[in-house]
This record gives structure tokens, C-alpha cells and sequence, in this order.
């Protein structure tokens, strides 16, 4: 055993020089880069398809309009993530572990069946979103899907995790892709600014319908049961929580900064020349190209994929994981077939269901991603409450408890939430 | 052959008293493990106000149609520290599997029914896990236990014997009062202890460190990964901390407490003996990716003018490193390293050879502050066992072996 670091995310990790002097610095550095990731990633993979497409969707109908919904929406996201760090530190366990053990089997099942579920509409939409982002370069869904798939599907299982984890952090960078592009589509910052802080309230239903989609597609169920488990993986100790604690915002920040350019571009473009209305998110791609030339478009293309790649790797494993440890079943990408069979069929089952669904030909993909969020909305209220609980319990946090300021903040983030997803169900079974 | 019952199957069970009439309802069943490891001592009962405790002693039959007392002079039911209550403290909980090397989670509960002195008595058997115990949780109170019974049938059952369950409890003194020990994991594969320990959550993973012998801790935590040792000697109080660094070997005693923050592994060193101290503190001394810092200081150094005997007679004298010896080094009077001779060696020379005619033609040796990638190629170029490390005069200062360069090459 040498004095390398296991699991680095990010960088490597500097050595700590053992003289004194900068040692302090130094420390505090590699104590933050060791740290800095999973906040970080989770914060990411949540600008999935269905995100973009959300965002895009609202930039092109509404223009600059619906920017102020970042605002808070930033804020319930750093609440709920927080809090989820917070219990990954405190008891060490995931989520759907603590949820086995404080709320029993059955209840636990039911919460797994329905998250499965969820997920697995997501998996299909981020399919979704491989087949529409590479049909930009020509490329048919016939080809890439399947190949984007099994490439997965073969990353996780056979390569080793670390360079995965690296590839990961890697492919996250690109998501600065979107920025540029709305860069070169010469948005009017000014009206951008103001209208993100100002905000607009239109008693239309469909612009209610388009703000509580943009809240439920940043805020999902999935993600709390993720991000726990990557901060139990990373083994962050109390100590360095407030440092955690950085990682988390930072990414739920930078999540929706990417979210801002994102509508800033299509409202820039789509919605100024009067395009309205688009139905995925490859045609908001293909959109910008008379606005902002070949390279927005093509920018915009990378991203979408690798957008849906990196979502496709994460959430068929983050579920298999959550399954399977709710469920008391092994799980890891390290046991073998024989040790964890239901995880890595599971695993297997949700990639090949998820995937293929979107090679049906004349698949309404549409339809399927509004009930893969119907799912998600279903599930969100409950998977708040359940934190919310366990977070007040003395016995599980001891001095990391909510304080009464922040069981405020994160009851009304909460409340809230429930509102609007009932809001959003209700319009999106009406409509 | 005895009876068997399930957990899910007891809880809610009607309770019925001496003339038949229900009095409430089956709750919880809890053992009093100082007393009797397996035997259900207490049931209890809700119904009406609060719980009632039901005495192993005062129960007449227990069947699936419901518990039938013989006694009807019941206490309520408080808090009771020596109770280890099995729907509350087993139920879903992780438990180490002591004989398959594991930790598993708990879905249920087996127990034997026997007749004793004309009543029944429970005893666990099993603690159930994988999907016919599942099934029966999920449906329990939903559909008539005797359904259950028939429906599972088809479904192989996954369970462990009771004796093999170790349950991690990380308050010690409740482990105490439930008499829980963890001896049986002595017993196990340093290796396998580390995956398990690698498992549990941090308290839990504390209590055992806490708990077992020094010198299984060291073998064990050596096998864990880097930033989690850390995080375990940190969690224990500083004695014991050192007791573990102590019975580690040197260099991984060295990565350990580099990983710590200067205060805590300061306060481990002067916890801990002074020879080991010191071995520690030099090999502290060198930067972590270089040889200096991937080295030991157990290896056996004879004088250049010995002969085979006097190198037998130095292994003997260092019985404890034998296990990993393969080479024995030459060294000058001022102490700089002048031969190596590979152990085989020197069983078939005669007992007057001396050393140096012994020793390998060309002397592969590397500066303490050489890369540590330079040192992994030297391992691969020469197919080194063993690569001897020297200071800036040339004296040995430790030695590398291929168990190093091993887990440096799987880190990467």
C-alpha cells in the first residue's frame, strides 16, 4: 500500500508535503479537489435531454420571460442537495439505505418499484437524446443507439471504475458547449439580466405548465438518491463537510448557469424570429444554425450527446445500485455476475429496456419522456418527505440535524414542490 | 422435527389469555442474549394503552391461529437495555455473515418451535435473506399467513444460521449488555474483514476496529483503502490508534499516518512504543511517491565478510520477518550496501561459503529519492522480488518488495 490516493474524481490529488509552512494551503487544496466531485457531476448529469429540451422549449416560447424561475429554483436544488450530502456525511450510508432502516421493507419495495420506473423513463429519454443529438451529424438511431449502449453498458461493467470516474468529470466539461453557443447567437444581455431577477407571473396555463416543468426537470428523485451515495463512496468525513458542502452548491449553481445560456441562446434566436414551438431538442440545434453558423449548431449537437451519454452511464448503475441496496441484494461493479446477479441484470435489463424502446419505430418519444416525468413528479413529493424525516432524526445525525432555519427553508422548498408537482400532473394528465 | 415460524408470521399474531379472550396483539419478540443466545424470552403485546411483556415461561402454545397464554400476570413493557428486540433491532438492518464472509441485510426471521416441559418454546434458527423472505414481508398482513406459506413454496429460500450472524452494534456498552462479541471475526481472512468493514457504515466500521484484537485490526486495516484507514484511526481514540500503527508493518504504518492531519497522527506517534516510533518517523521523513517513501525497514543486512552460516544465523534471528524474506543484504562497516544474496542461495552453499561469492553478479539498488515510476520499471526490467534502498551516502535505508509495486500499479 503506498501513499496514493484511492478514488480522486478530478485531478491527482497533490501530495501533502510534510514541512511545515505552506503545508496548510497545500492541505486545504488537496482536501478540496479530493472533495471536489460528486456535487460537482450530479449537478451535471441533471442538464440531461429532458432538461435541455425543457430549457430550450421555454427560451423559444417565452423568450428571456422565464429566466427568474433559475433563481429560486437554484436555491430549492442547493436545500434538497445539501441535505442530501449532509446525511451521506453524518450516517455514511445511501439513501435508500437509510430509508430500508428507518421506514422498513415494504414501504422501501414500493419506493424502489416506482423509482425503477422513473428511471427507467429517464434512461429511454436520455436514449432519446443519443438518437436525436447524433442525427445532427447524420448519424441514424438504428447505428447509434445501440452502439451508444453497449458501449456503456461495457464501460461500467468491464472497464475499471476510476477511469470512468475520470472520463466522467471529463465529458462534464463540454457542457461549456452552451455557453459559447449562446455566445454566437448574440443574445440582448440586458433584457437577459433584468428579466432573471424580475420576476414575470402570466396566469396563461401554459406558461404555468412550462415554469413547473423547468422546476421538476432540474429537481429530481433520482439525484438525491445519487448524489448520497457518491458522497458515501467518496467518504467524506465530518470534518471536511463544509468543504462538501462547497462542492454541492457550486454545482447546483453551475447546473443552472448552463440552464440560463441555454434559454438565453434559444431566445435569442428561435424565439426572436418568431419560431415558437419545438419538438426536440435536435431541432433546437438545427434551429440556431441560420443564426449563429455551422458552429452553434454543431456545438450544440456535441453537447445534447454527450449530455445523454453521460446520464445514460450514470442513472442505469445509480439505480441498480439504490435497488439493490434498498433491497438488501450485492451490488457493484466489482462483485461478479454470480455474487450479484440481480444487480447486474438489473443493470442490463434497464439499459436494453430503456434503449430499445427508443428503436421502435414511430415511437412516440415524446409522450414517453411527459410519463417518465409523471413518474419522477410522483415520486419527488415522497422522497422529500422521507429526507426531511430522517434529517430531524436525532439518532441518524446527531449534531448535523436540521436547525429550525433550515427545517423552515426546506419544509416550504418542499411544500412547494408538492404544489407544483401536483400542478404539473394535474396539467400534464389534463393536457 | 420441530415446527418452524417465521417473524413476519408472529408479528401480529392474536394474543389470547387463560379463558380465551383476545387481549391484543403480538408486536415485537425480543431475546435476552446474556442469558440464552437464541431463545425468544419476551413478547410483547400491544393492545389497549401500552405494551404488555409476555415471559417465555407464561406463553402455553404459539401457532399460526395465535398465542395462547397460561399465565395472565403481565408487566408492561419499558425500555429495557438488555433486550435485543428483533423487529426493531434485527429487522433491516446490516448483520455480518460470519460464514460467508459478508454483510447482508436482514428480511426475516426463522424460528424452531419445541415443546418444552409441556409448552411451546421459540428459538431462532435462521436470519432470512434474498426474495422468498422478501415476498413474505412485502405480503405480511395483507394476505393470510397460511397463503403466504403456500405461495413462497416455489421460491428458494436464502437464509443464515444464527450462529453465524454477528451483529454490529456500535454503542459498546450495549454490545455489553447484549453480549455481542466480536471474536468470530478474528477469525476470519484479514482480507475478507477488510471487504466487510469496507461495507458497514462509519460507526459501525469504528466499533469493530474498536473491538477486535490490535494485531487482526493492523492486518485488516492494511488491506483497506488508503483515505478510509485514515478516516477509521481517526475515529478511535489515540491509544488504541497506536496499538493498530504499531503491529503494522513499518512503511504501511508510515502511508497510514501521512494520510492523517498533522495533529492526529502526531498524537498516534506518542502513543505509540518507541522502537516502532522511530522506524515510523524516519520512513515519515521521505516524500510519498519515492522510494524512500514506498520502502520498509524489514529486511536482514549482514556484514560483506560474513559466510552462509553467519546469514543463517541472522535469519533466525529475525524469525518474525521470514515469511516475506528473500534476499539477504551485504553491507560495508559504515553500513552502505555492497552485495545482495537470494536466500535459495545459501541453503545450498556450504556453511563456511562467504557471502560474497554468493551474491548476485550485478547489484540493483535505488535512491531513496528515485520516482516511483522509476521504481516500477526497475521491478519489471529486472523481475525484482525485492529492490534494496539506499541514502545519499549509500548506506541501505529499506527495502522495496513486489506486494509495494503490486498496489502502487493497481491505484493507478
Amino acid at each position: 500500500m503506498t501513499r496514493q490516493t484511492g478514488h480522486d474524481l478530478s485531478v491527482e490529488r497533490p501530495r501533502k508535503p510534510r514541512h511545515a509552512g505552506v503545508r496548510l494551503i497545500w492541505y486545504r487544496i488537496a482536501v478540496l479537489t479530493a472533495i471536489l466531485g460528486p456535487g460537482f457531476i450530479t449537478a451535471n448529469v441533471d442538464n440531461d435531454p429532458g432538461g435541455i429540451l425543457t430549457y430550450s422549449q421555454a427560451g423559444a416560447k417565452y423568450g428571456y420571460a422565464l429566466l427568474w424561475t433559475l433563481v429560486p429554483t437554484t436555491i430549492a436544488l442547493i436545500v434538497v442537495q445539501e441535505m442530501a450530502s449532509r446525511m451521506a456525511v453524518a450516517t455514511g450510508k445511501g439513501l435508500s439505505d437509510l430509508i430500508r432502516e428507518e421506514f422498513g421493507l415494504r414501504l422501501t419495495f414500493f419506493t424502489m418499484i416506482v423509482l425503477a420506473l422513473a428511471d427507467l423513463g429517464n434512461i429511454f429519454a436520455e436514449f432519446a437524446g443519443i438518437a436525436s443529438g447524433m442525427s445532427i451529424f447524420g448519424v441514424s438511431k438504428y447505428i447509434a443507439v445501440p452502439i451508444g449502449a453497449a458501449l456503456v453498458w461495457y464501460v461500467i461493467v468491464k472497464g475499471s471504475y476510476k477511469p470512468v470516474e475520470r472520463i466522467l468529470i471529463l465529458f462534464s466539461m463540454i457542457y461549456f458547449a452552451y455557453p459559447v453557443s449562446a455566445f454566437f447567437a448574440k443574445p440582448d444581455w440586458r433584457a437577459a439580466l433584468v428579466k432573471t431577477f424580475v420576476p414575470e407571473f402570466r396566469s396563461d396555463a401554459a406558461y404555468i405548465t412550462m415554469m413547473v416543468g423547468l422546476i421538476g426537470t432540474t429537481i429530481t428523485p433520482w439525484m438525491q438518491f445519487y448524489l448520497q451515495a457518491s458522497m458515501v463512496e467518496k467518504g467524506v468525513s465530518k470534518r471536511d463537510y463544509h468543504l462538501a458542502r462547497w462542492d454541492v452548491i457550486l454545482g447546483c449553481i453551475v447546473t443552472d448557469v448552463i440552464a440560463f445560456f441555454i434559454v438565453v441562446a434559444c431566445a435569442a434566436t428561435l424565439f426572436r424570429s418568431g419560431h415558437g414551438e419545438i419538438n426536440d431538442a435536435a431541432e433546437a440545434a438545427v434551429a440556431l444554425r441560420p443564426f449563429a453558423g455551422q458552429f452553434a449548431s454543431l456545438l450544440f449537437g456535441i453537447g445534447l450527446v454527450n449530455a445523454s451519454v453521460l446520464s445514460a452511464a450514470i442513472l442505469p448503475l445509480a439505480t441498480a445500485y439504490n435497488v439493490c441496496e434498498g433491497m438488501g441484494f450485492e451490488s457493484g461493479v466489482d462483485k461478479r455476475f454470480s455474487e450479484a446477479k440481480v444487480f447486474y441484470l438489473l443493470y442490463t435489463f434497464l439499459i436494453v429496456l430503456g434503449s430499445g424502446a427508443v428503436l421502435i419505430p414511430n415511437v412516440p418519444l415524446l409522450k414517453v419522456i411527459l410519463l417518465s416525468q409523471v413518474a419522477n413528479g410522483v415520486l419527488i413529493p415522497f422522497v422529500l418527505i422521507y429526507m426531511l424525516i430522517l434529517i430531524n432524526r436525532q439518532h441518524l445525525m446527531g449534531e448535523m440535524r436540521n436547525r429550525l432555519w433550515q427545517n423552515i427553508v426546506a419544509w416550504t422548498t418542499a411544500v412547494v414542490m408538492i404544489v407544483l408537482t401536483v400542478m404539473m400532473l394535474w396539467t400534464s394528465l389534463a393536457g | 422435527m420441530a415446527e418452524i415460524l417465521y417473524f413476519t408470521e408472529i408479528q401480529g399474531l392474536k394474543v389470547y389469555d387463560l379463558k380465551g379472550r383476545r387481549i391484543g396483539r403480538v408486536e415485537d419478540a425480543a431475546l435476552v442474549p446474556l442469558i440464552d443466545p437464541a431463545r425468544v424470552d419476551r413478547f410483547l403485546v400491544g393492545g389497549g394503552w401500552a405494551w404488555l411483556t409476555v415471559r417465555w415461561d407464561q406463553v402455553r402454545s404459539i401457532s399460526l391461529d395465535g398465542l395462547y397464554l397460561k399465565d395472565e400476570v403481565l408487566t408492561p413493557y419499558h425500555e429495557d437495555e438488555y433486550l435485543l428486540r428483533i423487529g426493531r433491532d434485527l429487522l433491516d438492518q446490516q448483520i455480518i455473515d460470519v460464514n460467508g464472509r459478508k454483510v447482508v441485510r436482514v428480511n426475516d426471521v426463522t424460528f424452531e418451535l419445541n415443546q418444552v416441559r409441556g409448552q411451546d418454546v421459540l428459538r431462532v434458527l435462521e436470519v432470512d435473506i434474498g426474495i422468498r423472505s422478501i415476498f413474505r414481508r412485502i405480503l405480511q398482513g395483507w394476505v393470510p399467513r397460511k397463503w403466504i406459506r403456500r405461495l413462497q413454496a416455489p421460491i428458494a429460500p436464502n437464509s443464515i444460521r444464527w450462529e453465524f450472524c454477528n451483529i454490529v452494534e456500535p454503542d459498546p456498552q450495549r454490545r455489553l449488555r447484549l453480549n455481542i462479541s466480536h471474536q468470530s471475526l478474528e477469525k476470519l481472512h484479514p482480507a475478507d474483514l477488510a471487504d466487510i468493514v469496507e461495507e458497514l457504515g462509519p460507526d459501525e466500521r469504528e466499533a469493530i476496529f474498536e473491538a477486535i484484537d490490535s494485531e487482526v485490526a493492523a492486518e485488516a486495516l492494511s488491506e483497506i483503502e488508503p483515505k478510509m484507514q485514515a478516516s477509521i484511526l481517526e475515529s478511535l481514540d489515540a491509544g488504541k490508534a497506536a496499538d493498530i500503527v504499531e503491529e503494522m508493518a513499518p512503511d504501511e504504518a508510515a502511508d497510514v499516518l501521512a494520510e492523517l492531519g498533522e495533529e492526529t497522527s502526531e498524537e498516534i506517534l506518542q502513543e505509540m512504543d518507541t522502537e516502532p516510533k522511530t522506524e515510523v518517523r524516519e520512513l515519515l521523513e521521505y516524500e510519498e511517491d519515492t522510494a524512500g517513501g514506498m520502502m520498509n525497514t524489514e529486511y536482514v543486512a549482514v556484514d560483506e565478510s560474513a559466510t552462509a552460516a553467519d546469514a543463517m544465523a541472522a535469519l533466525k534471528g529475525n524469525q518474525e520477518l521470514l515469511e516475506s524474506l528473500n534476499t539477504v543484504f551485504l553491507i560495508d562497516r559504515d553500513g552502505r550496501l555492497t552485495g545482495a544474496v537470494p536466500i535459495g542461495r545459501l541453503f545450498v552453499a556450504d556453511a563456511a561459503t562467504p557471502l560474497k561469492q554468493l551474491a548476485a553478479g550485478t547489484l540493483i539498488k535505488a535512491a531513496a529519492e528515485e520516482k516511483q515510476d522509476r521504481v516500477t520499471e526497475l521491478f519489471d526490467k529486472y523481475n525484482l522480488l525485492t529492490l534494496p534502498v539506499v541514502d545519499e551516502e549509500g548506506k541501505l535505508a529499506g527495502v522495496i518488495t513486489a506486494d509495494d509495486i503490486i498496489s502502487v500499479l493497481r491505484n493507478k
